[in-house]
């Protein structure tokens, strides 16, 4: 075991004997349930939950021979962006040792980074695969909104977030995917894939001869000189494979992130509502009138982002105030899912950086969390408008990882997968 | 909160609301965070109404009893149970 504090829980779990993942191990991040294995979500507040039955893509796992290695620490209920948020501790960037993996699911990025795990599952409510994906200099990848089942997944914000797969590389990823997707009756949001070929590995083919990339100019505005280098370089490797990009704008994306954090925190402020301490969960002890006793038990549960954010969530939908934030996030909502149609119907894939910046220091940005939710200015768009999203390594800056980001059509995944296998 | 500067009396009010208790110190961090955050937020105002032209469709299925968790393993995370039910504070 490594002491990058990769897992909250260290536990193996063996999966069936044959299967499409039969020998691989597999880390699972700590919001998705496994029965018998304690689910944290990073909080205190679950320190010792112990589901009593599998997610769906946990039974998935399980039937395709994949063996589970340990629950993967993560910010706070998926609060974050650097991992620590995390009632546990945080945890070291295994390619880039002392800042941070990314988050939210930075323990999944770091197992496959470190070769704690062959592959690994993580959320993405706004960026939460890609980002540690990129920060870890491996493969991640959120799902088109429907596409994975969310059955099992200790919900944050549930408009907003997939299950998706981490690897070395991208057809491993795509394998892991292959298992995953699929609709499920215990999540009425689930579809059919709808695949052109037979499945999604199959997709990475590396073959980009004609694909048109458009670069939304927006989404480089802003982003760290190095970071936009090594963004360039990537993109003038697809074109000498037979690529062509233009550049696209995307004018609503400059209010993404407060849509994106309005309706999160609301969703958020509702979904945590459930965590009073009487069915499961730290309770306190507290006796005496029940509010009091439950704002007790929620005080010493969360930590200080989850509490920013349910105390957010709540002031965005309370009276006087819904029309103002939260209905207005949802129309910001729409014109990014119209933006990012009409850029589609000229362009193939997208492409950006994924984070605009290189990974932090450890340490260097818990003071001010709104600095922290700027960076997640180009993860956050494609989540407000359901669409599916790679993150693959593009090279480095300062010799820390830079990953890039290709968006595809909602359910385009093998488009993305195609794309993204050219670059390794 | 966001026509003035956050007050620490609103950042208690709602986390009363929330059923979150903070301590004060806490609610002098948050009535400062607030007030940033929420400024960034009034960005929306610039937000055109958008037609939402959703294409959704409700699933349905029919209504068929099926086996559901065990009381015995359904109140095994709980902190407190009695007779075989959840045991909660008292209702004021």
């Amino acid at each position: 075991m490594s002491d990058a504090n990769i897992f909250i829980t260290e536990e193996s779990l063996a999966g069936d004997e044959d299967g499409p993942l039969a020998g691989r191990t597999v880390a699972v991040k700590d919001n998705i349930s496994t029965e018998g294995v304690r689910t944290t979500c990073g909080s205190e507040m679950l320190a010792e939950y112990v589901p009593p039955y599998d997610a769906t893509v946990v039974s998935r796992l399980k039937d395709a021979g994949a063996t589970i290695v340990g629950k993967a620490n993560m910010d706070e209920f998926g609060m974050g962006t650097t991992n620590e948020t995390s009632a546990f501790g945080p945890t070291d960037n295994p390619t880039a040792p002392g800042h941070v993996p990314g988050g939210s699911s930075g323990g999944s990025a770091a197992a496959v980074a470190a070769g704690e795990a062959d592959l690994a599952l993580g959320s993405d409510t706004g960026g939460s695969i890609r980002c540690p994906a990129a920060f870890c200099g491996v493969v991640g990848l959120k799902p088109t909104y429907g596409l994975v089942s969310r059955y099992g997944l200790v919900a944050y914000g549930n408009s907003l977030e997939q299950i998706g797969p981490f690897a070395n590389t991208v057809e491993d990823a795509a394998e892991l995917l292959d298992v995953i997707a699929g609709p499920d009756d215990r999540d009425a949001t689930t579809r059919d894939p709808q695949l052109e070929g037979d499945s999604y590995a199959d997709a990475a083919t590396g073959d980009v001869n004609g694909l048109r990339i458009g670069v939304p100019t927006e989404l480089l505005d802003g982003a760290d000189e190095g970071v936009v280098e090594a963004f360039w370089d990537a993109i003038a490797d697809l074109e000498e494979q037979g690529a062509e990009y233009h550049e696209v704008s995307l004018p609503s994306v400059e209010h993404a992130v407060e849509a994106y954090y309005v309706i999160a925190m609301s969703e958020a402020s509702s979904n945590l509502a459930r965590f009073d301490g009487v069915r499961y969960g730290n309770s306190g002890g507290y006796d005496g009138n029940w509010n009091e006793a439950f704002a007790r038990a929620r005080e010493e549960g969360f930590g200080d982002e989850v509490k920013r954010r349910i105390l957010l969530g709540t002031y965005a939908l309370s009276a006087g105030y819904h029309d103002k934030y939260y209905k207005k996030a949802q129309d910001a909502r729409a014109w990014v899912k119209q933006d990012f149609d009409e850029a589609l119907s000229e362009a193939d894939v997208l492409a950006s950086p994924t984070m605009p910046v290189p990974p932090f220091e450890l340490g260097e940005s818990l003071e001010d969390p709104l600095q922290m939710y700027l960076a997640d200015a180009n993860t956050v768009p494609v989540n407000l408008a359901d669409l599916p999203a790679i993150s693959v390594p593009a090279g480095e800056t300062d010799g820390l990882p830079v990953g890039l980001q290709l968006i595809g059509p909602a359910f385009g995944e093998e488009e993305i997968i195609r794309a993204a296998s050219a670059l390794e | 909160m966001s026509d003035d500067a956050v007050n620490p009396e609103e950042v208690r009010h709602v986390a009363e609301l929330a059923r979150v208790g903070l301590a004060d110190d806490e609610v002098d961090q948050f009535t400062r965070q607030f007030a940033d955050i929420l400024e960034y937020f009034e960005t929306l105002d610039e937000v055109p109404e958008v037609d939402r032209e959703a294409d959704l469709v409700n699933v349905m299925r029919p209504d068929e009893t099926r086996d559901s968790l065990d009381s015995e393993d359904a109140l095994r995370n709980a902190p407190e149970t009695e007779d075989g039910y959840f045991k909660g504070p008292n209702v004021s």
